[in-house]
């Protein structure tokens, strides 16, 4: 990145940013400098990856209003009383758990976008696995060692570690704060990323502080190397220089680990890193007992971590708006899978699969995109709720229109051609949602006969028991018809699609049964 | 995709020529370094207070771990039980005694560049045959220096590389300089065959050594132009040191090269002889510090002996043994020598090395054996040289060449270390200049020369290689460290508080912080906060080790040793 490139964006929106504690005017929208700015708005962009271990509980997150009937049956015990959901501004059937006032706050403001159900195909249920496949972008059954971000970063940076820092790039490509060095920004030979271990060792790199150590010999050479180590790595001194020049003019919630995260991520923001990602995270999700307390299950441990995240990320835009920095930013939560649909006994829910995730800032659409899962009230413990977007297909919209990545070099980085959601302002999907998955054998749903078709049409497929689902979407991802949901014997079934309700033209028809899925193209004619 | 930058970059450790690359780096330059090491000598901590009286307390692995690291390159954890089970008389008598004083010589592994003009074949030694010419011996020096590398990686339980490097540092002589391979290698062989010796008789073999003769001129001292240097050094460096008030005189120095003057070099034998037509067979006059000496002038043959009566001499004075000894205590122990240290420790020792007619295996085996060196305060505070640092992680991750490896691909590796050694601040074979390295003579930092704003990035990045992408040396090398199997070795990786304490012992000089701790727990349980979560990923992959299995405890343990392996206290030992 060259620092003139990064010195000539505007700051969209118009407002000043500050740039090593100097402010920088904001050009003026001349249609000269507009263009300048679209070869290089990539530059000076950052994402803000908020990770939350343990696998969120998507339902009582973003909770379907219209299904609360079928969810009354399955997890009375852990739903949130119907009443106390906060309702979304311009949204009729889905709504967020009242722990999320902030955030709720944020939506109707235009500052979050909501993507429904993201997943992958053949979901794992371990945090291990799942959590490598997010993070390396990975199908299920794919072992990759490196990120997907940093594949990114080696394509913008093919050279790192060599000569780095240096007058262009002076700053981390990518930092992570906490819990080691994420495989997400594992490059080729080297991980991208700058690792800061906790929100303490970070004050204590600002501060020349190297923690205590025995008062012996061992003590004393401990001291001088952890002194060198600190002040040797190359990015110690930019990272010192930019909290010197920079402060959060925001308050932040205090007693709230991924608030002072973010609280970093501003300052360093604010005090012009040039750095274009961030890794932050909150642990605790993996809620399989007694996530829920009090009347109407408002409270508990999972009330107490959505309240974390929402208070931060509040926190955190109006900090980065203060700042005049929010035009640049975009944070995005992401968690290793959802929770299942029926709740256990113990008051908690176990591993799931698809949910969903949030995007924030004010350059996303402010919408829900997918619909609200389907619940049946025949739901078992083998059920999951489907996946609608493949996380990639999330991925691919950050990178083709936040970072302005080109398509070619999209799909290079994510291993394969991912359609993008209308996630960004301006950003158009480019392809139905399904055509990037439509990979799956006929075994468990055949193509359906005859094709196209112009009255009905017969698929077969194989239940292994419990519920089967068979819908139909349109190619913008619209659910248009649920054709059946309910129960099958283990064994081959058939069914039948009438084209009632459908328009002539494409279509995907897709079939679950417990954590399975399939889907297919199909064509109707008039 | 910038492979070919890559590329470049990591060349920059392996190829080159190692004096001016080393010489590059002016410590004085580095402000940080400057900034953060030593001013003075340390004080005001906790020192060690135990003496050279045996040690009689537990004889743990923690006894056993610190005797490893600092008696061999590297602690492998098949030899912690066995030291534990020998009880430390016979651990330490065992490491002394096991020694390796005439291994196989290197070979050519050069043929791949260049045939040897002599005709050695591929995989014969060459330390036999013609000089060849100053391109072949290019190639035979970096074959002895891989060779020699190579002895320590794959070292059984012995001191030998040890004591041998330590005689490399004493004795220092530089390869570049000597120039002809296999004057090298003799000399190497002669330190090696002696290094748990007679400190006297390796006085003796040194200084008639064709190789030192050419290194420090001794060959062109002769009565009508006298070269002081050897005469100098020997007194300087290699024997009584500085360090003493009084002490010897500029006058000494003179009359000690006279007595060395007709020493030669027969090039061809490449053995030294005595030139008595050469020789200065005045008598020679020494200072009250060697007691109004006088060595009488010899002619013929018999002026030979004079250098015998020089080395007697010198030898007469208790500060040579005292100097050898603290030179062993900053070896095995700690740099800084206090006034109480070197009353009850270095003294004591020297007496010792005295009444042992200067025997090396009675003095080391005594300070081996003793609470001093046992005791806790003297654990942990040794930085690692950066031999230590390359070769002890390919000793601690017992890494195994691969079957297919020729000659050349197991040089090849060893050179890899060699140059990534050099990088970090040691070329081995070739010290600074006779003083050896600073690291163990440079007041105040000692040590601490070894850490600085250069080195330590690389440290870093040799660790992160090895780890993750592995490290890489021409198309047929990419060597990564086998973490799954150094786990296997801890009694219940399945465990996450017990794999960590494990790990941490192991690779780790100094305790970790309870933060530090967690911080490693939180990698290797990618901040799930059940151990069960770990504990079920090691048995799915202990007991069914697909690909995902493997995968899955592989990440983990990789992110855990990139952050472990960088940690300060690594440095440590």
């Amino acid at each position: 990145m060259k620092r003139r490139n990064f010195l000539k964006i505007p700051a969209l929106g118009g407002l000043a940013f500050m740039m090593r504690g100097i402010p920088i005017r904001a050009y003026a929208q001349s249609p000269l400098l507009n263009a300048v700015a679209k070869q290089t708005q990539a530059n000076g962009r950052v994402l803000v990856l908020i990770q939350l271990n343990g696998g969120n509980d998507g339902i009582n997150t973003i909770v379907p209003l219209d299904q609360y009937s079928a969810l009354s049956a399955v997890r009375s015990n852990v739903l949130i009383d119907e009443s106390k959901v906060l309702s979304l501004s311009g949204v009729q059937n889905t709504g967020m758990h009242p722990a999320m006032s902030a955030i709720r706050g944020m939506y109707n403001d235009g500052l979050v976008n909501i993507v429904q159900a993201v997943g992958y195909q053949q979901p794992n249920f371990s945090h291990f696995r799942s959590t490598d496949i997010w993070t390396t972008g990975s199908d299920a059954d794919e072992y990759l060692t490196t990120g997907w971000m940093g594949r990114y970063l080696d394509t913008l940076y093919p050279d790192y570690p060599t000569n780095y820092p240096n007058a262009d790039t002076p700053d981390p490509l990518a930092i992570q704060i906490g819990t080691g060095m994420s495989n997400m920004l594992q490059g080729p030979s080297i991980n991208m990323g700058y690792a800061i271990a906790n929100v303490n060792s970070f004050y204590n790199l600002v501060n020349n502080s190297v923690g205590a150590t025995p008062n012996t010999a061992a003590g004393h050479e401990l001291t001088f190397i952890r002194n060198i180590a600190q002040q040797s790595q190359g990015y110690t001194a930019v990272i010192q220089q930019a909290t010197q020049s920079a402060t959060n003019l925001g308050p932040y919630p205090s007693g709230n680990s991924l608030a002072d995260q973010l609280k970093i991520v501003a300052q360093l923001i604010a005090g012009g890193l040039q750095t274009s990602i961030y890794v932050v995270s909150l642990t605790g999700f993996d809620t399989h007992a007694n996530q829920v307390e009090g009347t109407g299950n408002t409270s508990g441990p999972h009330a107490a971590l959505l309240k974390l995240v929402s208070d931060a990320v509040s926190a955190f835009f109006t900090d980065l708006k203060m700042q005049g920095n929010d035009q640049r930013v975009t944070a995005m939560t992401f968690s290793e899978f959802g929770r299942r649909i029926k709740s256990n006994n113990s008051g908690g829910t176990d591993h799931g699969t698809a949910a969903p995730l949030m995007v924030f800032g004010p350059n996303v659409n402010p919408r829900i995109i997918g619909h609200n899962p389907v619940i049946s009230p025949q739901t078992t413990v083998e059920d999951n709720i489907p996946m609608q977007f493949d996380y990639r297909q999330v991925y691919a919209s950050v990178l083709k229109d936040w970072f302005g990545v080109t398509p070619q070099a999209v799909s290079d980085i994510l291993l394969h051609d991912y359609p993008t959601l209308p996630i960004f302002k301006g950003a158009i999907a480019t392809e139905v949602q399904g055509s990037a998955i439509a990979v799956a054998s006929d075994e468990m749903l055949s193509q359906n006969y005859p094709n196209p078709f112009s009255r009905n049409t017969t698929v077969s497929f194989n239940s292994k028991g419990g519920t089967v689902t068979l819908q139909v979407f349109d190619i913008s991802g619209r659910l248009v018809k649920t054709v059946l949901e309910e129960n099958y014997a283990p064994g081959r079934h058939e069914a039948t699609i009438d084209r009632s309700g459908l328009a002539a033209g494409n279509y995907m028809y897709r079939l679950t049964n417990g954590s399975d899925q399939s889907t297919k193209k199909m064509i109707v004619i008039d | 995709m910038g492979n070919n930058n890559r590329r470049q970059f990591f060349q920059q450790f392996t190829g080159g020529s190692s004096v001016a690359e080393t010489a590059a780096y002016n410590i004085a330059e580095d402000k940080l370094f400057q900034k953060y090491a030593n001013k003075e000598m340390p004080h005001g901590y906790a020192k060690a207070t135990a003496t050279l009286t045996p040690y009689s307390g537990a004889w743990t692995e923690t006894q056993a771990m610190h005797l490893l690291r600092r008696a061999t390159f590297g602690l492998k954890a098949q030899d912690i039980d066995t030291i534990v089970g020998m009880g430390m008389n016979y651990a330490v008598d065992y490491l002394i005694n096991n020694s390796n004083p005439n291994p196989a010589p290197p070979v050519n592994n050069y043929y791949d560049t260049q045939a040897d003009p002599t005709g050695v074949q591929p995989g014969q030694t060459w330390v036999n045959a013609p000089y060849g010419d100053g391109s072949v011996n290019s190639l035979r020096r970096a074959s002895l220096k891989a060779w020699w590398l190579g002895l320590m990686v794959t070292e059984q339980l012995s001191i030998q590389e040890k004591m041998n490097f330590f005689w490399h540092n004493h004795f220092a002589t530089q390869t570049n300089v000597i120039g002809d391979a296999r004057m090298c290698y003799n000399y190497h062989a002669m330190l090696r065959a002696n290094s748990l010796g007679n400190f006297k008789n390796l006085v003796k073999l040194v200084t008639k050594d064709p190789a030192m003769l050419q290194y420090l001129n001794g060959y062109l001292n002769n009565k009508n132009a006298p070269d002081e240097n050897y005469g100098r050094e020997l007194q300087e460096l290699f024997t009584v040191s500085k360090y003493n008030s009084p002490n010897y005189t500029e006058e000494d120095i003179k009359q000690a090269a006279r007595v060395l003057t007709g020493w030669k070099i027969n090039t061809s034998t490449l053995t030294s002889y005595f030139d008595p037509s050469q020789h200065d067979t005045g008598n020679k006059q020494f200072s009250s510090f060697y007691g109004n000496a006088v060595i009488n002038g010899q002619s013929g043959m018999a002026g030979a002996n004079e250098t015998d009566q020089l080395i007697d001499m010198i030898f007469s004075k208790f500060e040579t043994a005292k100097y050898i000894c603290s030179k062993l205590y900053r070896f095995f122990v700690y740099y800084n020598i206090d006034a109480t240290i070197e009353s009850t420790v270095i003294e004591p020792l020297a007496n010792l090395l005295i009444s042992s007619n200067f025997e090396i295996k009675p003095v080391i085996s005594v300070l081996l054996k003793s609470a001093h060196f046992y005791d806790v305060n003297n654990m942990g505070c040794y930085v690692r040289t950066p031999l230590e640092y390359v070769v002890g992680t390919f000793r601690a991750f017992n890494v195994q060449m691969p079957g297919n490896y020729s000659v050349a691909d197991t040089y090849n590796v060893w050179n890899y270390l060699r140059n990534y050694s050099l990088n970090l601040g040691l070329d081995l074979g070739d010290p600074p200049n006779v003083a050896g390295w600073p690291a163990y003579y440079q007041t105040p930092q000692y040590y601490e020369l070894w850490i600085n704003s250069a080195t330590l990035p690389n440290r870093m990045l040799f660790t992160d290689m090895a780890v993750n992408s592995g490290l890489s040396n021409g198309p047929r090398m990419n060597i990564k460290l086998d973490v799954l199997n150094f786990v296997k070795q801890c009694s219940n990786a399945g465990d996450p508080d017990v794999l960590i304490d494990y790990v941490c012992s192991m690779l780790l000089g100094v305790a970790v912080s309870v933060t530090e701790r967690d911080n490693l727990k939180s990698i290797l349980l990618s901040a799930q906060q059940n151990n069960s979560y770990w504990s079920d990923a090691w048995n799915e992959y202990t007991s069914n080790p697909t690909a995902a299995h493997t995968g899955t405890v592989e990440t983990r343990l990789r992110s855990m040793f990139t952050y472990l392996l960088r940690l300060a206290e690594h440095h440590l030992c």
